[in-house]
């Protein structure tokens, strides 16, 4: 850059609010997605997904005699027998593809239809384009997230005929907007490969190639990587407790790295009540607990506090970048 | 900030600089262009005529000099700019799962267009470029026409003060160019002052005003087609003479007036002169025994300009 363009950039305060037109291009991503066959091949595809693991845990609930106060949230975390994952867990993995599905091509279609350049010489800013494609995206992932959690309310209404009580839906509502967190995370870092790819195709693969190193490989080599620089007696199980502790504390803080951790440990947080720590616990630490009481919603809201923070600092961070490169790029083909 | 009223000039550039790396794709222009003229913008493909436009609607960032739209600075108030000025892209897109009505909606939202206006705006805009009949087709089923068509409504319906077309009749069909062109036309009978670029230097000759000839980044030449005739092919009155059944160079070299004659083809000659001599050239063909089967008055073309301009810089360089 020379140094004209430097001090060019200095004086040149830009005038106007960078949110003019964030509402109607909003609007119109919204609108977009809700018309779209594309919505509906995802909407399907959740469904499926969710209704599997409901249904069969449903049946499995309704044979519950002994009392439980959480009954209606062991819809959600419960694995039912005939298949090996529960719906928060089948959850994790397809929110992140119906987030990917929303975002990955939304900047460069613009760019490939020749749109861009005709919506941006009106008068909007390139931050209203961005943000109001991102809050179109996340709003539509909000309506499928919410329509979803009221199937599974509802369904559990009718088959186990007892209505929830407060703290379950309080309970519920903390998972909705973590999983519409989670989910902007993974519409944020599809938006950023549909900003630095021209090609729509090259973006869904590097998205969905990012969500399948996080699903499938991350867990994989994080107890490799842990391995390889703890000593060998106390990856033994022969070191320290403080060595022991320390093993375990990195093999946790590399797994966060992951937003399906995060996600996944928010949830247990907030849908098993009985939940005291998400990290290790010394038998030392749990002298006078009551094994299996659950604690109160506002424990466990801090208990999983840092991981809700992550997840929307992840999505903040990585639309950061998506928002950099975009006001960066050219707009002519 | 200067009201926008009171300068004659829509938009002035002053060593306007666009750099890449070292490459420098707009070098220093100056560049004024009036209120209700059309502008011509011309030059090979890579000359700097797009980086130019989009320096005036603030959509790269200037590397030096200024530009002022309006009275308006596109890189301070790049809305105030873009407010009043349409655009038109080369090869203009618009959403294909919507009607042309809804494309052009939602830009009225961009705008912020009072909502009770903009249906008769949009309608108003449509008519005036012949697309009323298909306002509720979906835009995929648009020839390349009729959405060039659409982008010239939009910036009808926007109420547009400068109109800046890049490249409007690349593709087109003789037909749907002339039909653009018409609508361009309409466009300087409103008062908007249009600015386009072009490489289809017969179209561009019909309807512009003036033009600036582009080459690596500089403005080579400004001016009117005629100026910029004077200034390349030199001064002189050029006519086209066919005849038969005399010697014509020898015949025309003793008319007083005339410089040199050049053969074109069989029996055709190209005469410069320094007056109107076709009245003198007429009667020596006859009267030294040939017939005279054409006699023209040659416009200076605008591809002649352009070619000869880029001859003559090849050989200088």
């Amino acid at each position: 850059m020379p140094p004209s363009a430097g001090t060019q950039r200095v004086a040149g305060r830009r005038e106007g609010s960078p949110f003019t037109g964030l509402g109607p291009v909003f609007m119109k991503e919204f609108s977009d997605h809700l018309s779209s066959a594309r919505m509906m091949v995802l909407m399907l595809f959740v469904i499926a997904f969710g209704a599997l693991p409901v249904g069969l845990s449903l049946q499995e609930l309704r044979n519950v005699t002994e009392s439980d106060p959480f009954l209606f949230l062991r819809i959600f975390t419960s694995a039912p027998q005939r298949v090996p994952f529960s719906f928060t867990a089948s959850l994790t993995l397809v929110i992140p593809l119906l987030a990917i599905g929303l975002g990955f091509d939304s900047v460069n279609s613009e760019f490939n239809r020749r749109t861009l350049s005709r919506v941006l010489s009106q008068p909007i800013y390139r931050d209203a384009l961005l943000l109001g494609k991102f809050l179109g995206g996340l709003a539509t992932l909000s309506v499928a997230l919410v329509a979803l959690w009221l199937i599974v309310l509802g369904a559990g209404l009718l088959l186990l005929g007892i209505p929830p009580r407060g703290v379950e839906v309080a309970r519920g509502l903390g998972f909705l907007v973590v999983a519409i967190a989670f989910g902007g995370v993974w519409l944020a870092i599809s938006m950023l490969f549909s900003v630095l790819f021209r090609s729509t195709a090259t973006s869904a693969l590097c998205a969905l190639g990012v969500w399948l190193f996080f699903a499938i490989l991350w867990p994989l080599i994080v107890p490799v990587l842990v391995l390889a620089v703890t000593p060998t007696n106390v990856a033994m199980g022969m070191g320290r407790l403080d060595e022991t502790l320390a093993m375990i504390q990195m093999q946790s803080t590399l797994e966060r790295l992951s937003p399906n951790t995060l996600f996944g440990e928010a949830v247990i947080g907030l849908l098993n009540p009985e939940t005291r720590t998400l990290g290790p616990i010394i038998p030392s630490q749990m002298r006078g607990a009551i094994m299996g009481a659950p604690l109160p919603l506002d424990q466990s809201l801090l208990l999983i506090w840092p991981q809700v923070t992550g997840l929307v600092a992840a999505m903040i961070v990585v639309f950061a970048i998506a928002y950099v490169v975009f006001q960066r790029e050219e707009v002519r083909a | 900030m200067a009201n926008p009223a009171e300068t004659p000039n829509v938009v002035e550039a002053r060593g306007l600089l666009k750099l890449y790396g070292t490459q420098r794709a707009v070098d220093a222009i100056d560049l004024d262009i009036r209120r209700g003229e059309i502008f011509g913008l011309l030059g090979p493909n890579g000359a700097g005529k797009t980086t130019t436009i989009l320096m005036m609607l603030g959509l790269t960032e200037i590397s030096g000099g200024t530009v002022s739209v309006l009275g308006y600075d596109p890189v301070r108030q790049p809305l105030e700019v873009k407010r009043r000025v349409g655009y038109l892209p080369d090869a203009v897109g618009f959403y294909d799962h919507l009607t042309a009505r809804e494309n052009l909606r939602y830009t009225a939202r961009l705008l912020d267009l009072p909502r009770r206006q903009t249906d008769a705006r949009i309608e108003e805009a449509l008519n005036s470029v012949n697309l009323a009949d298909v306002i509720d087709k979906r835009v995929s089923t648009y020839s390349r026409g009729m959405r060039q068509r659409l982008g010239i409504a939009e910036i009808v319906m926007k109420k547009a003060e400068v109109a800046i077309l890049d490249e409007p009749t690349s593709g087109l069909d003789p037909h749907a160019t002339f039909e653009l062109l018409e609508m361009i036309r309409r466009l300087k009978e409103a008062g908007v002052a249009v600015l386009l670029s072009s490489h289809l230097l017969d179209r561009v000759q019909s309807v512009c005003d003036r033009v600036a000839l582009f080459n690596r980044g500089r403005i080579a030449l400004i001016g009117t087609v005629v100026e910029l005739a004077n200034q390349v092919l030199g001064a002189g009155h050029p006519i086209l003479v066919e005849a038969s059944g005399t010697d014509v160079p020898a015949a025309l070299g003793s008319v007083p007036g005339v410089q040199n004659v050049t053969q074109e083809r069989a029996a055709t000659w190209r005469v410069v002169a320094d007056r109107d001599v076709r009245a003198a050239v007429a009667q020596r063909i006859v009267t030294s025994g040939g017939s005279l089967l054409r006699l023209d008055n040659l416009q200076p073309s605008l591809e002649e300009v352009y070619t000869s301009y880029f001859e003559q810089a090849r050989n200088a360089a």
